[in-house]
Formats: C-alpha cells, structure tokens, sequence
C-alpha cells in the first residue's frame, strides 16, 4: 500500500470497526472480535508506516482546502509516528483488558462503550497525524466529544456532574485559549503548518510569545497543567478501561504531545530559547509536577492517586520540552512513550484489584500481593517505572531529562525532578510493600483470587513491556533522534 | 431582451404574483404558486450574479426614466449576493413550508398568508435592489407591512400582541428612516443613492446631513434590532407561526443590515461615517452588548424559538462588529457571517417548525428524551447548533474564524475575549436543548402530544439547510471570496 492510502485507512480503519461493532452488537463474543480485529489491524497500518518514517520520509495526504490558508492535511513526522504507534499497540491490549473488565462487573450499554472507544482512537491518530494546528484542533475537540459518553458511562447523577466539569473544562479552555491563540499565530505568521524550524522568524516582542505559549499551554487542557487539571480526576469516574487507556494515555498523551508538537514545530526550541529570558513554562511545570505529588501522597482512593500521579508525570514532559535543549526534548518524548506503558499497567492493576475484591481503597490493601501476585508484581514494575528505577522504561527518561536539566544547568528542574522522585517512590513503595509483606488478617488465607484472565494478560503484556523498552528502546530512541535532528 | 428586463422581473414577479393568491383563493395553488415564484426569483438572482460578474454593476432605468429624475434600479456584487441569499431561503422555506402552514395557520387564512409572504419577499428584494432612497422606503415598508401581516396570523393569540408592537416600533424607524431621506433631499435635491453620494461629496458638511446620517442609523437600528433596540425581536418570533419566524430570522433583520452597509459605503462613504461623531465606538459598543446580551439571554429560555430569537440578536451583534471595525477583513467577516448565519438560524428554525409539528410545543423541557422519537430532527437541529457554536467543519467556525483575525487585525483585544465567551454561552444553550432531547429520560405524558411524523419536503429542506451549513464550513471560495471582493470594492471606493 502507499502510503497515502496508509494514512486514510489508519484514520477510517476505527471507524468502520464502529459500524461492525454497531452490526453484531447481538452477539457479544463477535462485537468483541470486530474490536480485537480492528485494533490489530490498526496495529499493522500504523506499524507500516514506521519504516518510511525511520528512512526519514514524511508521508504526507492532503484532503482538502477549506480557505487558501486552512486544510485538512496529515503528514507523519517521527513524534506523531511514535504517538500513533504507542496509541494503537496500547488499544490492543486495552481492548483484552476491556473485555474481561466490562464483563465481570457486568457493565451496561457495552455496545455503546466500544463505539466511544473506537471514535476515541480515530481522533488519537487524527492528532498524531495532524499537519497543522488546524487539523490538530478539530481532532482535539472530536477526542473530548467522543470520550464523553465513555467517562459518563454509568450514568448516575455523580458521574455526569463529573461529567460537566470534564467536559466543560476540556471545551472551555480549548475554545477561549487554543483556538484564538491559533488564530494569533496565523495572524501573525501567516501560516499553521507544523514546520521544521517553527514558523516563527523575525522580531516579535517576548510577551507576544510568552502569551502565546501560554495560551497553547492552557488552552491544550488535555496536558492538564495546574490549574486546568480539575478535569483529570473527575474523569476517573469512568470505568477502569477508559482511565488507563484515555486518562493515562491517548487523551493526555494527546494533551502533551500537541504541546510539544508545537514547541518544536511552531515556536522551535532555538527560537524560544532566543527570545524568552524567564522560562515561565519551566516554573508553572515544575509547580504542577510538585502540589500533584502532594496531592497523590495525600490520597486514600487508588484511582485519584494514579490520576494526580499521571498530572506530576504528564508535566514532566513539559518541564522537560521547557528546558528547550535537544537531550532533554528527548527525554520528553521518550517519557511520553515510558511514562505510556507504566501508567496503563497501575490503572490494569488498579482495575484489576477492583474487580476481583471491589477495593479502591489504598489502606485497603494488605496483603493483597499474596493472593493476586501476577497484578502486584505488574503494580509494582509500574511503580519502579514511574519512580525511574532501572531496568524499567522509567529510568531511561528520566536519565534523559536530567542530562538536559544538567547541562543547561537549570538547578531548579534539577531539584524539581529530585523531590518529585522522592516523592513517587513516597506515595508508590508503600502500596507494593503493604501488598506484599503486611498480613491483612492472622489467618494466611486468600478469600479471593486474581481477576478473569484476560485482566491478568494485560496487565502481564504491559508490565513486560515497561522492561522490555529498557532494555531494547531502539526504535524510539530513533525515531526521537530522528526528530531531534530535524526540528532543532 | 428578457435579459435586460431581469432587474425589475426580481422585483415584479413576487409582487405581480401576490393578487394571484387571492384570486385563486386556494390554499394549494397559493402555496405552488409561492414555491413556483420563489424559484423563478432565485434563478433571476443567479441570472443577474452571472452579469454582474461579467459587467460588474448594472443599471435599470425603472420606467426608462433615466436617473437621477427616474427610479434607478442598482446591482453590483453586494446586492446579487444579498439576492442570493434572500432568494435561497425564500425557495427552501416555502418547499418546506405547506404541512406547517396548515397545521398552524387557519385554514381560511392560509391563501392570505402566501399573498402576504410574497409581498414581504417583493418588499425585501426591492429594498435590496432599488437605487433610490424614497423607493428604498417605499420597499421597507412593503417589506414590514407584511411581516406584520404574517407574524399576526398566528393560532397563538398572543402573535397579535407580538404584530402590534413589532407594528410600533417598526413605524417609528421607518418614519426616521423617511425623515432622514427628506433630509437629504432637501441638501442634495435628490433621491438617487449614486447621486447622493456625488452631492454628498460636494455638499458643505452640514448638521442637517449629520442629523440625516443619525435618524437613519437609529431607524434601521430599529428595524434590524441592533442592540438596545431589539425589544420587538423576541416576542416577534417566538409567537409567529413557525415558518413565519423561520423566514423572517433568515432574511429581515441581514437585509436592513444590507441597508446600513449601504448607506455608511456607498451613500456617506465610509470616511464621513466613521471619522466624524465617534460613530465606529458607538457601533462597537452596541455590538457587544448584543452578543453578551443575547447570548446570556438564550440560555435562560424555555421556548426554543425565543432561544433562537436571543440568539439571533447576539448573531446581529456579529454583523455589527464587523462593520465598526472599519477595516477590509472586518467588513468582510460581516459579510460571510451574514451569509453563513441566514443559513445556520434559518436551519435551526426549520427544525424547530418541524418539532412544532411534530409536538406541538417549543418548550425545551417537554422535549425531554424526544430525540429517540424523532432522531433525524434533532441530528439536524445539532448540525445546525454546532455551526451556531463555531464548531470547525462548519459554516459558523469559518465566519468566527474571519471575525477573530479581523479583531486581532484592528487590534481590538477585549472583542477577542468577547466573541470567545459567547461561543461558550451558545454551548450551553444549545447544549441544554441536546442534552435535553437526548439524554433525559422520556417524559409520561407523551401520550398527549400529536406525534406527526416530519413532512417529506420539510425534511428535505432541512435536510438542506444542514448540507449547506457544513459545505460553507468546507467549501469556503463560494461566499468568501465574494465577501473579500465586495468589501475590497466598498472601501476602495
């Protein structure tokens, strides 16, 4: 196939798997199978594209003009690559993971579920593909639609109050800063084209620039900087799936990437770093990354743990883009990637302790590594990855976004990225140790079991995975170098 | 040469047609008749859009009495592309509109209503159309006499009061709109708008010209319900018959928009408008408070067409801000929302026209889970709401998108954060009536509403209607480029 057609068919591929899932909704077992088989096959068209890319060819596919300055137009740069890459592998697994979930809490409107879910990727590639801010804003606006009906699945009052604020924050924030500050940009430069070397030269004033990064910034409330990331955990009240798949991956991943994306293919790194004395962004991530581990050290409930965990990590990647020098834009990337796999594998295990023992309780959980030691251990590979311990995918960013930080010798992301350590290992250890090695009740006897198998497998091929990309991370190693050769 | 003659074909054949109705005095024939004309009229316009794109600007001679003693008939690009969107409108609502008439107009009424509704048609074109500032009036109040007319036919009784004070108030701007031309007449001596300006030039710059700019602002103002003077609006539509508030809230209020564009380009030019009494800041002013106003207003209503109807002022506020922007892309934005927004509002009016029929009601609380009853309904009404929001891929982002740059352009920061925010509050006003349709559940008494399934030819207007709102949002050269072109034309001039 060329590559052209590649592209397409990533982009409809979900979508016909909607109508297939909508079609067989009578007979569950082949709904699941139209999921699976979509997912794989998605796997294959994004993974087809991946050598093209690593040759340095930018498959491009341009549908359509709307004005002389704003198209509908896709090209597929190293970053966008490895997002869709990490997106559609992840949806895979997600997919098994769903099916054992959904079905042993015995969810309702199943059906409804996976449509949402599969519109949800659709949109994730759209963003990972986008060529233009254009583009990239109305994949962006179609992924919070779409991921609506999921974090409001159950329906209760509480989950659509929670609902309203996710919902209301995302489309807020994207309407009253992203879209003027893209409109800004084509004003001032006459283009929205994701170009290498940014698409800003000559003289404008630092606080025309300033404002507008932080109008992206906060605009993209899918990064979920502070203050805009109330969001983020009202969305956990979604079932398990959707909080590992979207809440951990495609929808904030999604939030940090545009990010990045348009750091380095908007402003250009050399460019910013030219023009900004005070990096405002540093500080602002920097802050987000230590009151969110504060707030995940104090919390009780798993999931919003996790969630204020995934705020801290989703800004170390700004912290580390803000430091604006090419190891460290690195490190970002490749944290998007570690941060990816070990952030799904503690929401698995999260979701999998609920469904085999209805906990959601952190001080709930002594002892429970006796009786589920498959998802502990997956929890506790997680934990090491998010803390940066080696050999986990963790480690490798980290060490990347330390680097930059030392070499510009920027003290403060020094010290940030120090006491944020300190302070996962302080809010993650003691969940692995308590499951481990504290006895819940005198009698050593399990009342219950791991979850259904298909819980267990994904947690397994995730947690494997988070080692695996430590050991053999080459391929993102180059598709990163790759960007870092062409964008800086 | 039919093809010379089209200039007063527009206008003559809705108002030749008009009697016809009466004559027959048959409510099926009426209402053919009305389809039949309405696209007859639209295939005018795109005869004359095709001259004017090759001539630029035609003259007629009313009469073959030569300008500036006869009444001149003038089309250049702005009047074919109001013609257009006049015209297009009146041939999509009047298909559409046969079941609704009979289901809210009686029955014994229904042949004067679409002699009645042709009059407004031929009053509209003519304002468009016409040259000269006396005829000018003379259609305006064609135009509004009838619209009086037709918003009073209502089963609602309380359309007679909604008529009655559209009726004060509509005559209170037309009579400053005539005092304004007898102004001018006394200075210039004439009547023929291209001749005015000439003397304009010329003229000392008097207070009896500036008093004359001043009432004609405040009557069309009025008769466009520019922001404070919309309080005839509301109730206008929300008690009219459906196809009523439908056509109007697609044409009226653009057309008397058109009017004012005229008048501050072509009659006064645009320097003695703008550079004179601060008039751009007052503009602006009133701008904003429409869009604030009215979008903060919709969200507190509980009959669809009053929501509309609120929404339809902030949707002129829009219009004006792009006008008091005196820039080439402001008053081009202007333009392309005026184009884009006929079709959005008209769109959204329909859809209610046809729950109307369907239900009975307009209350949003009543439609609670109905959009399971009647799915494609309300797939249109949130095409249609999603273009009102400004949602990309359709035809409200690209107007948004135009008024933004010209803002940012004008340097006009604090209109950025205004324009923002009541796309916001459309979300919650359109988003209350969807979340409202589909996700509450069906209320009881369900029992005891009509229930009629949705007119074949309704649909396919609506169906219309939403298939141009996103094409527009796509496929922009058809009213952008035009919109760049007439608004290059009116500030070089």
């Amino acid at each position: 196939m060329n590559s052209q057609l590649l592209i397409i068919s990533a982009l409809l591929l979900p979508i016909i798997g909607v109508i297939f899932i909508a079609l067989t909704q009578k007979n569950i077992n082949l709904r699941e199978t139209c999921t699976l088989i979509t997912s794989v096959a998605l796997i294959y068209i994004v993974y087809s594209l991946l050598p093209a890319v690593l040759n340095g060819v930018h498959p491009e596919l341009y549908l359509f003009n709307i004005t002389s300055s704003l198209a509908i137009h896709f090209k597929v740069e190293p970053l966008g690559m490895l997002f869709a890459c990490i997106a559609s592998f992840l949806w895979l697994i997600n997919s098994i993971y769903s099916i054992g979930y959904m079905r042993s809490n015995k969810y309702k409107h199943q059906t409804r579920f996976y449509i949402y879910f599969a519109l949800a990727i659709a949109s994730t590639i759209g963003i990972a593909f986008s060529a233009n801010l254009f583009t990239l804003f109305i994949f962006y606006e179609f992924l919070t639609l779409s991921t609506y009906p999921l974090v409001t699945h159950k329906g209760t009052d509480e989950v659509k109050r929670a609902g309203r604020i996710y919902l209301g924050i995302l489309l807020a924030t994207s309407i009253c800063l992203f879209l003027p500050a893209i409109i800004w940009t084509h004003y001032l430069t006459g283009t929205i084209e994701f170009t290498r070397g940014g698409v800003f030269n000559g003289d404008y004033q630092p606080i025309v620039i300033i404002s507008l990064l932080l109008m992206f910034t906060y605009g993209i409330g899918k990064a979920a900087v502070m203050p805009v990331h109330r969001w983020l955990p009202s969305a956990m009240v979604a079932p398990t799936p959707v909080s590992a798949l979207l809440h951990a991956v495609a929808v904030v991943k999604a939030g940090v990437f545009s990010v990045v994306k348009i750091i380095i293919y908007i402003f250009s790194p050399t460019f910013l770093s030219d023009i900004i004395d005070v990096n405002v962004l540093l500080y602002l991530a920097g802050a987000t990354i230590l009151i969110a581990s504060v707030i995940a050290l104090r919390s009780d409930n798993l999931k919003r743990r996790l969630a204020y965990s995934t705020i801290s990590q989703l800004s170390y990647v700004i912290l580390a883009t803000a430091l604006l020098v090419p190891i460290s834009i690195m490190g970002a990337v490749l944290h998007i990637l570690a941060h990816a796999f070990g952030k799904i594998t503690l929401f698995f295990a999260a979701g999998a302790i609920y469904t085999a023992t209805k906990k959601t309780e952190v001080s709930q959980l002594d002892g429970i590594g006796r009786c589920m030691p498959w998802t502990m251990a997956a929890f506790a590979i997680g934990s090491l990855s998010m803390i940066g311990i080696p050999p986990t995918a963790g480690f490798l960013s980290k060490w990347f976004i330390l680097q930059g930080a030392l070499d510009i010798q920027s003290w403060f992301a020094v010290t940030v990225i120090v006491i944020s350590t300190l302070l996962n290992t302080a809010y993650f250890l003691p969940i692995v140790y308590v499951a481990f090695f504290r006895n819940s009740n005198t009698k050593n006897v399990c009342t219950y079991n791991e979850a259904p198998f298909p819980i267990v497998l994904a947690v397994s091929i995730t947690a494997l995975m988070t080692v695996i990309l430590f050991f053999f991370p080459e391929v993102p190693l180059q598709l990163v170098k790759l960007l870092i050769g062409e964008g800086l | 040469m039919i093809s010379s003659q089209l200039p007063a074909l527009q206008v003559v054949l809705p108002l030749a047609a008009a009697p016809l109705c009466i004559l027959f005095h048959n409510r099926t024939f009426a209402w053919l008749l009305m389809v039949f004309v309405s696209l007859a009229s639209f295939g005018i316009s795109c005869a004359l859009f095709n001259q004017v794109l090759a001539e630029n600007a035609i003259t007629y001679a009313m009469g073959g009495w030569v300008a500036p003693w006869g009444i001149e008939y003038y089309i250049d690009k702005l009047t074919t592309y109001m013609l257009l969107i006049v015209n297009g409108i009146a041939v999509l609502v009047s298909l559409g509109a046969r079941e609704s008439v009979e289901n809210e107009i009686s029955s014994d009424r229904i042949y004067l209503f679409y002699t009645a509704f042709l009059l407004n048609l031929t009053g509209l074109l003519g304002v468009i159309i016409t040259g000269d500032a006396f005829n000018l009036f003379v259609f305006i109040e064609i135009a509004s006499l009838s619209s009086y007319a037709i918003i009073s036919l209502g089963k609602d009784k309380r359309c007679l009061y909604a008529a009655f004070r559209y009726l004060v108030y509509g005559t209170v701007g037309a009579s400053f709109i005539l005092i304004s031309v007898g102004l001018l007449y006394v200075v210039t001596g004439t009547l023929n708008i291209a001749d005015l300006s000439q003397q304009l030039v010329n003229a000392e710059n008097t207070a009896t010209i500036t008093t004359a700019f001043v009432f004609f602002v405040i009557g069309i103002a009025i008769k466009a319900a520019i922001f404070p003077m919309h309080l005839w609006l509301p109730d206008a539509y929300t008690y009219s018959p459906s196809i009523v508030s439908t056509f109007l809230a697609g044409t009226t209020t653009k057309v008397f928009i058109y009017v004012l564009i005229r008048f501050i380009y072509s009659l006064y030019g645009y320097e003695f408008s703008f550079f004179h009494e601060s008039f751009d800041n007052l503009l602006m002013i009133a701008a904003c408070g429409a869009i604030l106003y009215g979008s903060y207003r919709a969200i507190k209503q509980d009959s669809l067409k009053r929501l509309l109807a609120y929404s339809s002022i902030a949707q002129i506020g829009y219009m004006i801000l792009g006008i008091a922007l005196i820039t080439e892309l402001g008053l081009a934005a202007s333009l392309i929302h005026i184009f884009n927004h006929a079709f959005i509002k008209v769109g959204l009016f329909l859809a209610v026209t046809a729950i109307i029929y369907s239900y009975g009601t307009d209350s949003i609380e009543r439609l609670a889970g109905m959009a399971k009853t009647s799915p494609f309904t309300f797939v249109l009404f949130l095409i249609s709401g999603l273009s009102i929001i400004g949602v990309p891929l359709t035809s409200g982002f690209i107007s948004k998108w135009y008024l933004i740059k010209a803002s940012l352009e004008a340097g006009y920061w604090g209109l950025i954060v205004i324009i923002v925010f009541s796309s916001v509050l459309a979300i919650i006003y359109i988003g209350r009536v969807i979340e409202t349709a589909y996700f509450k559940p069906e209320a009881t008494n369900t029992a005891s509403f009509n229930n009629k399934k949705m007119p074949h030819l309704l649909f396919l207007s609506l169906f219309i209607f939403c298939f141009i709102n996103i094409y527009l949002g796509i496929e922009t050269s058809l009213n952008v480029d035009m919109a760049f072109q007439i608004a290059h034309e009116l500030i070089n001039k």
